[in-house]
């Protein structure tokens, strides 16, 4: 047994293959060993694109370690492959010297070709600098389903059980959670929990008894806070957030939203909570379901709208009345690839100046972002408390990685959870011109400058609200070109001023001479940091912050900027923050862009920081970074 | 909301303080009117009634009702309706739109609440006309229609509102029209008693774009012998004295007959809530356009749970069986682990 402190694996095969439950499957019997953990599942925008062909192939990323890491790896040191097309889509991202498993059976001459293979990769030497570990898991796995009776094309299906079984024996992963998991998972078809079962123990049982590989390894549990964990995806977080935040509002949720990926799981998942007092809808179109939200927040609820791409776009013209109407509301846009339809199931961060902007009209809105999956509960809570105290739309972006992505949580104390409870207009709140006690509903606070909300079914408080110019305090409807303009400028005042109400940004400078800042904001977080702490690690100086708040800015944002000549933003989209910062503060903000649907690596994080050190030096930006052998572990 | 009994009301109490904006002559006046002359009649409170509108001449309505209300976006007022009636069951939502609003911008929102059967009232101001953008033809707009966008003659086949409500799979569907407050008032009122989705046209004269649009069938002069009262149970007439009538012919055609020719017990008796709609469907299309006698009345009124109650009913279902939310077990609720 030798002991490792970290490891990254993919899983890749067939979308058909069952990757991701096998990803996810390593993922929970690590977590539960008590592994650091960080994951990254890729799949195809096809539900079956055609079986064996490199469009279909659908692959799971799971870094673990013993140690506290942010990201899920910059490439597989171990990758596990059920066919010759997942070979070939990942085999490009393995370094030199990595391990390959395959599933031997599944490199027939046919498969190669379906592949783009014109040889057999094992036997051409194309291989030659891996460590390649051939297993017929096919034939293994349907010997090790007869005893269920299963014919051999169905007993076949299992065999993504079977190169977990490898896996786990591999890493000394336990194997009750798994076995637990099929049982629960696949209860009511005892034939298809007993083949999964006996193909996962055939292939634990392979690992051990075949001699194929030199050794097993152990990773040991990283220290982790005292706590009860459990392991989410972003879009579990982020539904469970929203849960959270009505509780404790103690406003009823009504989600309204249409089915798009990646943001489809955070409506199934709020569809279960009824017993919350949760209503949902899945309207007509994206337009239809934020309607609704807007119509139930009129009516008292906390009206909430989740998307993606291009949801997004149909949804502009309801978030402009929502900012006119001057109603809370909340907007989720998990963000994948654009423009139009453009990547589904791949992330990117390029939704940033659509949110800021996307609406004619000066029609401010505030946006929050989460930074990683399990902060996608914490963010969620936090647009929510904007949106009602504000009484305002409020944007909060996650993204694909995110939704998708999962790491270890440790649970709050529910008794921590911030109160956001809210305030609904029961009285009168002026006269009117005979003295007689009258309402008006944009008569505002006089320092959130927040309207009041007075909901239907409140004797004396009738009033009549819409996308009309509103004049100020009465509330009706007003042409008057001043009344226009203090419109305009208490919307956005009311806007900027929650900057007095959100956390400063926090600036890590563990010397305080830094020349580099790294700036970073959404899930671009985990790779900055990691970025940053292997720079630390050759010596060098640069600091750290991110963006949670992105409008308005937390209000150092700027003084912080400003002390230092130089500030990095890696984000995925061709430069958004940086325009956002250079414009508010006239800083020189360079973008480290990737638009590749994938996470950042660390490895270019931390070459882009040492070239803007070297820059600020004065030397050419040429020299190739440490690696990260040198560098030190992320 | 209290115990207290509903406080008597009279029309001026439903009036808002704002001035109206119509144009002079618009049939809106008389729709609103009838609509504030009725609300006093149905004990029901200010607080608890609500108008939403999208954009267009009719979804001006709003502002001038002494109630809740809101002005929305073009053609979204069904769904903002929507989510309103789902979480606020114990208020009056009512949606006023036009034949612009509701078929052409927002007709997907107005099929999906007809289907879905949330509680709403629907008055649908149909003049046939784009009014508040100044005169370009509508989706009701008969084929050839000249107007400002179409020189030569709108090219589109209109859509026949009640046809399409119920397609729809509407469970109340009626129609009244601006000349008319007795029938307005008598047709709005059955369409607030109905729980659920409640669809009414209402004939509107816009008399500055599209003026005597209807005038061959509401006209004082035309009324008698062009508009076909519908009543539920009755045989279906006409004209002085009901001297014509309406039968089905062999092929299963609705035709308009002379009573005399054909004999009383061969007309069509209507059927409000009979669940197959055809026969509602084929009413609808017996007129080919406001110059031909014309239905007017409840076409269809059958009963189906409405959206908001069955979406009640399931979350009440859900804290009977596993009790009121609990925050912490929720998130404890997949494999957890314990550090410490």
């Amino acid at each position: 047994m030798e002991t490792i402190d970290q490891v990254v694996i993919r899983f890749a095969g067939d979308s058909g293959d069952g990757m991701q439950v096998t990803g996810d499957q390593f993922t929970n019997e690590s977590a539960i060993l008590g592994n650091d953990l960080s994951t990254l599942p890729n799949f195809p925008a096809e539900i079956r694109a055609p079986a064996g062909t490199l469009a279909g192939v659908s692959a799971f990323q799971v870094h673990i370690s013993d140690h506290d890491i942010l990201t899920p790896g910059d490439a597989p040191n171990v990758l596990v492959v059920m066919n010759p097309a997942a070979l070939r889509a990942n085999i490009a991202d393995v370094p030199v010297g990595g391990t390959i498993v395959v599933n031997s059976d599944a490199f027939d001459d046919r498969a190669l070709e379906k592949a783009g293979y014109s040889s057999d990769p094992r036997s051409d030497g194309s291989l030659s600098q891996y460590r390649v570990y051939e297993i017929p898991m096919t034939a293994l796995t349907q010997e090790a389903c007869k005893p269920t009776g299963a014919k051999p094309r169905d007993a076949e299906r299992s065999k993504n059980f079977f190169a977990l079984g490898v896996v786990s024996w591999l890493y000394t992963r336990p194997t009750e959670v798994t076995e637990r998991w099929i049982a629960e998972r696949y209860g009511s078809n005892s034939v298809v929990v007993e083949a999964n079962t006996l193909a996962f123990r055939a292939g634990y049982n392979f690992g051990e008894t075949a001699e194929l590989f030199e050794s097993a390894y152990q990773i040991a549990p990283a220290e982790h806070a005292p706590g009860t964990y459990t392991n989410v995806t972003g879009n579990m977080a982020l539904a469970w957030g929203l849960v959270a935040a009505s509780q404790l509002a103690k406003v009823p949720v009504f989600l309204g939203s249409y089915p798009i990926t990646p943001a489809s799981d955070i409506l199934h998942e709020l569809s279960k909570y009824k017993n919350f007092g949760i209503r949902t809808l899945q309207a007509e179109d994206e337009i239809a379901g934020i309607g609704a939200a807007l119509g139930a927040a009129f009516g008292g609820a906390l009206g909430i709208s989740t998307t993606s791409g291009p949801g997004l776009d149909l949804k502009s013209e309801t978030i402009g009345l929502a900012v006119s109407l001057e109603l809370p509301l909340l907007i989720v846009d998990v963000q994948r690839g654009g423009p139009s339809t453009g990547l589904p199931t791949k992330t990117e961060q390029s939704d940033l100046l659509h949110a800021m902007f996307g609406r004619h009209g000066e029609a401010p809105v505030p946006i929050v972002a989460a930074m990683t999956p399990s902060h996608c509960f914490d963010v969620a809570i936090e647009a929510v408390r904007i949106a009602l105290k504000y009484r305002t739309p409020v944007i909060l972006l996650s993204d694909g990685y995110l939704a998708n992505g999962s790491e270890p949580w440790r649970l709050p104390a529910i008794e921590d959870l911030p109160d956001i409870s809210t305030t609904f207009a029961t009285e009168p709140n002026a006269e009117s011109d005979s003295g007689e006690p009258a309402f008006w509903p944009y008569l505002r606070d006089p320092v959130t400058l927040a309207r009041p909300w007075a909901v239907p079914g409140t004797p004396g408080l009738e009033h009549r609200i819409g996308g009309l110019e509103k004049a100020d305090g009465t509330g009706n409807v007003s042409y008057d070109p001043v009344n226009h303009e203090t419109m305009m400028h208490l919307r956005a005042a009311k806007i900027a001023g929650i900057a007095k109400d959100i956390p400063l940004v926090e600036c890590d400078d563990p010397t305080g001479d830094a020349t580099v800042l790294v700036l970073s904001w959404g899930s671009t977080y985990a790779a900055a940091l990691a970025g940053v702490k292997r720079v630390r690690k050759t010596g060098e100086r640069v600091a750290q912050a991110h963006l949670v708040h992105l409008n308005p800015f937390p209000s150092n944002l700027g003084d912080v900027l400003r002390r230092y000549p130089k500030v990095l933003i890696p984000e995925a989209n061709l430069g958004q923050l940086s325009k956002l910062v250079r414009a508010e503060f006239l800083v020189d903000a360079r973008s480290l862009t990737n638009v590749r649907g994938e996470p950042f690596h660390v490895a270019e994080v931390q070459q882009a920081i040492h070239d803007l050190l070297d820059e600020v030096r004065g030397k050419a930006a040429s020299e190739p970074a440490p690696s990260a052998e040198e560098a030190g572990r992320s | 909301m209290t115990d207290v009994a509903v406080p008597v009301t009279a029309r001026k109490d439903w009036m808002s303080d704002q001035d109206v904006r119509w144009c002079p002559g618009c049939g809106d006046y008389s729709i609103l009117a009838a609509v504030q002359f009725l609300l006093p009649e149905l004990g029901i409170r200010r607080e608890n009634t609500v108008f939403i509108s999208g954009i267009g001449c009719a979804a001006r309505f709003p502002y001038y009702m002494n109630t809740y209300g809101m002005h929305s976006i073009h053609g979204r007022a069904p769904a903002v309706a929507t989510g309103l009636a789902v979480t606020r069951p114990d208020l009056d939502v009512w949606v006023v739109t036009g034949d612009g609003d509701a078929l052409s911008i927002g007709g997907n929102h107005l099929m999906h609440c007809l289907r879905r059967n949330v509680n709403l009232t629907i008055l649908l101001f149909n003049n046939q006309i784009y009014g508040l953008t100044k005169g370009q033809y509508s989706p009701t707009s008969e084929v050839g229609k000249v107007t400002k966008s179409t020189p030569f003659g709108s090219l589109d086949t209109p859509f026949n509102p009640i046809s399409l409500a119920l397609g729809a799979e509407a469970t109340f569907v009626a129609r009244t029209h601006d000349m008319d407050r007795k029938h307005m008032m008598e047709v709005f009122r059955r369409a607030h008693a109905h729980k659920g989705a409640s669809f009414v046209e209402v004939y509107q004269n816009c008399n500055v774009f599209n003026d005597g649009a209807f005038e061959q069938i509401t006209g004082r002069a035309h009324r008698e012998e062009m508009l076909i009262e519908l009543e539920h149970g009755k045989p279906i007439r006409l004209g002085v004295d009901g001297h014509r009538g309406v039968i089905m012919d062999a092929q299963g055609r609705l035709k308009i007959v002379e009573v005399a020719d054909v004999g009383e017990d061969a007309l069509v008796v209507h059927d409000e809530e009979r669940e197959d709609p055809g026969l509602a469907f084929a009413l609808s299309r017996l007129s080919r356009g406001p110059y031909e006698p014309t239905p007017i009345g409840v076409f269809r009124s059958v009963e189906r749970p409405d959206y908001g109650s069955l979406v009640d009913a399931q979350v009440l279902a859900a804290q009977a069986r596993r009790g009121p939310g609990d925050l912490e077990l929720l998130l404890k609720s997949g494999t957890t682990w314990t550090v410490g």
